[in-house]
């Protein structure tokens, strides 16, 4: 145990100490936004902004002070600003991020370019459409189907058995936020629409894995399309620019190892607990 | 629809096994080239002697066959992740496939021929 | 009016009205072309398409090169004469590079997209480096680049050494 917190510490006292020699401190950058209402049918141009920083400030806090000093219509979404809601994805200096999770002392240069995300229809300046994200999301039956759980019966509720270990094997790829930047990333999903994308294909595995599920062949059936699974070709660009962890890339192929027949198909099913009665 | 579901594990699977029966076979043609020296390798009657050997003509076709299953349908992916829309699909599908037929034919045709003519 | 793209997206199940799909911002091919900013398995995929378009070219002309042995030496001779000069010999060359490359990376991917090689899931932690992005894929990618060069030198040693 103290072995294991010594090694954490040290991990944890490299990383600040490599995070130190990459901040480039500065008492203002220039961010340069990509401005258009395409419902109007505008012509992108870029507009250009002095923000004030600090060490701690985030590209959301900058966009805020220019939307909130120096040019309110400034479109953007945001809302909890601390990387739990998935509201900020944007594609800053040409990766898709999260504003409020990436630092101003992170990026190098003085021009921060902050754009809408790639791949998501344009709406207006740093915010665009999720309606495709979404639905090849709920295509891929988001939700525990298990045809031994009754829960049209509230009488017969009872909860399902799951040992730590079970849930290792889903929990990563239930962090998920949605946020769209492994979408915005994923060279397939840049060319192919009905490519339902690592985010989706990820939560597909996520399900999959989960002892609760038993719906295995009905969800295999719905990637095992040509357009489906087998069009992730593993450029791992959408777990590199997961904000969260979730590592989608891992699902897909851990996913594809069971349609390939690399990995069994048989897997535990949870067991229902009859209820407690007091 | 239907039909495409079932498939396309099916298809990729045959992928990765061409994939890997082709690098054997070319390994083997390319150890062909180099057992003498590679100018002399390529002068006609060498050429024709190989032709006329079963088993390596014999490794020539299933070479053939295996690299243009691969190919075409490495290139059919290809296509497919470039536009959406129910006619470039089936076009994309019919074009490499009928591709694959006439190279798998056209080179077969080679090898008979070859495997026939006399030493010149 | 609802937007253009609303419509039910499907993998599987009934083809619905994806042909209407707003493509609006998508990347597209300008967005392939540039592997650069992803990291090594993003270049790796790049290589993949690319040796493979190549190979893919270089084997129907191949084919083509060989079927002239149907017609006689001469046409063999007058055929070894366009392809085996110094051109046709850089064009060999990039052919045993792109297609070593292509074979010792596509080992990797079999395993890799079957899941192997990968890791396994866990509780992801700050600053979340992913799994599946490990020193085994980087160096598989690697050693597909170094045989592929070294094949490379073999292949120029014969095609330019030899007699």
């Amino acid at each position: 145990m103290t072995d294991t917190i010594e090694k954490l510490e040290r991990l944890d006292k490299k990383r600040s100490k490599e995070h130190k020699e990459k901040e480039i401190l500065r008492s203002s950058i220039t961010l340069k936004i990509l401005r258009a209402n395409r419902a109007a049918n505008e012509p992108a141009h870029y507009d250009t902004i002095e923000v004030p920083v600090q060490r701690s400030t985030t590209v959301l806090d900058a966009l805020l002070w220019a939307k909130g000093y120096k040019d309110h219509s400034i479109g953007i979404r945001y809302s909890c600003r601390m990387a739990s809601c998935g509201s900020c994805g944007m594609k800053i200096n040409g990766i898709p991020r999260l504003a409020c999770y990436t630092k101003v002392s992170e990026l190098s240069g003085d021009t921060i370019t902050c754009e809408p995300l790639s791949n998501f229809p344009h709406i207006r300046d740093l915010v665009t459409d999720f309606s495709q994200f979404f639905e090849h999301h709920k295509n891929m039956q988001p939700y525990i189907q298990n045809e031994n759980a009754d829960i049209k019966d509230p009488a017969k509720l009872s909860e399902f058995m799951q040992s730590p270990e079970d849930v290792d094997k889903f929990l990563q790829f239930s962090y998920c936020i949605k946020c769209g930047c492994c979408y915005a990333a994923c060279p397939t999903v840049a060319m192919d629409t009905k490519f339902p994308g690592p985010q989706a294909l990820a939560q597909m595995y996520r399900y999959f894995a989960d002892t609760r599920d038993t719906a295995v062949e009905k969800r295999m059936e719905i990637v095992d399309d040509r357009h489906g699974l087998f069009r992730c070709h593993f450029a791992g660009s959408c777990s590199s620019v997961c904000p969260k962890g979730v590592d989608p890339a891992l699902g897909i192929q851990l996913l594809r190892g069971h349609m390939l027949g690399y990995s069994s198909n048989e897997k535990k099913i949870a067991e229902l607990k009859e209820r407690l009665k007091k | 629809m239907e039909a495409n579901k079932v498939r396309e594990s099916q298809i990729m699977k045959i992928h990765y096994l061409t994939g890997i029966a082709a690098l054997v076979v070319v390994a083997v043609h390319i150890m062909m080239r180099l057992i003498m020296p590679y100018n002399l390798s390529l002068e006609y009657e060498n050429v024709i002697a190989n032709y006329h050997n079963m088993p390596y003509a014999f490794l020539l076709e299933s070479m053939l066959v295996l690299i243009a299953i691969h190919g075409f349908n490495g290139l059919r992916i290809i296509l497919l992740e470039m536009r959406q829309s129910k006619a470039w699909e089936s076009g994309v599908t019919i074009l490499t496939i009928a591709a694959m037929i006439a190279i798998i034919g056209y080179g077969t045709r080679t090898i008979i021929v070859a495997n026939g003519l006399e030493m010149g | 009016m609802a937007p253009s793209y609303i419509y039910k997206v499907c993998t599987g199940g009934e083809e619905v009205l994806m042909e209407a799909i707003d493509r609006n911002n998508r990347e597209g091919i300008k967005g392939w072309l540039n592997p650069s900013r992803y990291g090594a398995e993003r270049i790796s995929y790049w290589l993949q398409r690319l040796t493979g378009v190549g190979l893919l070219g270089y084997f129907i002309g191949h084919v083509y090169e060989t079927s002239s042995l149907t017609n006689g030496p001469d046409a063999w001779a007058a055929m070894l004469e366009l392809t085996q000069t110094p051109m046709g010999h850089m064009i060999l060359l990039l052919v045993i590079g792109m297609s070593t490359f292509h074979s010792a990376n596509g080992i990797r991917l079999i395993f890799t997209q079957g899941g192997k090689g990968l890791g396994k899931p866990g509780r992801p932690d700050y600053p979340y480096d992913a799994v599946s992005l490990n020193y085994r894929q980087k160096s598989g990618i690697w050693i597909a680049l170094i045989l592929a060069a070294a094949a490379m030198m073999y292949g120029a040693s014969v095609l330019f050494g030899g007699e």
